[in-house]
């Protein structure tokens, strides 16, 4: 089987990280990554460093909202309550 | 203030039937918990199509306005978030029309932009191994990627990288938005998504690594 499929260079591979990551890598291409983590401690890091990454985004909150937005957009829905009244009962 | 909940949706289908409840009974808390929820993103999106940070500010307001007229129409066929996100996108193109800028995703965001990681950290072509790492990473010390310190990291990073860049990854990886709905929101095909993640969660790798190799291992 090795012999028949060729290596990915480290060069490659950290080109196809993310679509290793989001499972979009056509199974040869993935066997051929695998195969290169399994000697490659460098990508492996390299890989796990992705990972990371995206876990510690998880970890971000979005800028919040400022009052005067709050202030508006709550009167905004009072606005609305009162003309559409909200549910017929 | 930044909202605690990992990310999106109202915690599944139930909760979204309750929240809409909620809000169609006018219930003010769950409108500004809604509101709290996507203010962040829907700021990011409706910045890639308009000019100022001003203009975004009044296209989400105008959106929520939106979304109020609508909610006794909306029939939950797409989830709540979907459909006010629709909502937001077609205020901000229009109101990018006005603004004269041209939406939307910058091509050579997509197009041309250089590896990955630097090609001098890689062996040539006329060495040995050629392609493999001359300089490799070296592994994070996990003490400092569990800390707030790699959070914080990140954040800067993320600011630095070009607009289409940061809001994919945002939707994606902060918003915790899947594949197909960030592709449907931007108008943009699955394999150019998947560009766009890749170039920002890779400079932003970078970044992280020049920062935490910059101050020296603890």
């Amino acid at each position: 089987m090795k012999l028949s499929v060729p290596d990915v260079s480290c060069r490659e591979l950290v080109e196809l990280v993310t679509e290793y990551l989001e499972a979009r890598l056509p199974v040869e291409e993935r066997t051929r990554f695998e195969l290169h983590l399994g000697y490659c401690d460098w990508c492996r890091t390299y890989l796990r460093q992705m990972r990371q990454v995206r876990d510690a985004a998880e970890e971000l909150t979005e800028e919040s909202i400022a009052p005067e937005a709050k202030s508006a957009l709550l009167a905004a829905f009072r606005d609305w309550k009162r003309g559409s009244g909200g549910d017929e009962p | 203030m930044g909202s605690p909940s990992a990310s999106g949706s109202a915690s599944g289908v139930g909760g979204e039937e309750r929240e809409l409840a909620a809000l169609r009974a006018g219930d003010e808390t769950a409108f500004l918990a809604l509101v709290s929820r996507h203010h962040g993103a829907m700021l990011r999106v409706a910045a890639m199509f308009v000019k100022s940070r001003a203009s975004a500010e009044e296209v989400v307001q105008e959106a929520w306005i939106g979304v109020l007229k609508g909610l006794h129409l909306f029939e939950g066929r797409s989830s709540l978030r979907s459909w006010i996100f629709k909502i937001l996108v077609n205020c901000a193109k229009t109101r990018g029309m006005h603004d004269a800028r041209a939406v939307v995703i910058a091509l050579d965001e997509l197009v041309d932009e250089g590896p990955s990681v630097s090609p001098d950290r890689f062996r040539d072509d006329t060495e040995r191994w050629p392609g493999h790492w001359s300089q490799p990473p070296e592994p994070w010390p996990d003490a400092r990627v569990e800390s707030s310190e790699m959070v914080a990291l990140v954040r800067q990073a993320l600011e630095t990288l070009p607009e289409a860049q940061r809001t994919v990854m945002s939707l994606r990886d902060v918003d915790g938005w899947d594949s197909g709905e960030v592709c449907e929101l931007l108008g943009i095909s699955e394999g150019n998504q998947r560009v766009l993640l890749h170039r920002a969660r890779s400079k932003v790798r970078a970044f992280v690594e020049e920062q935490l190799g910059s101050e020296g291992s603890p």
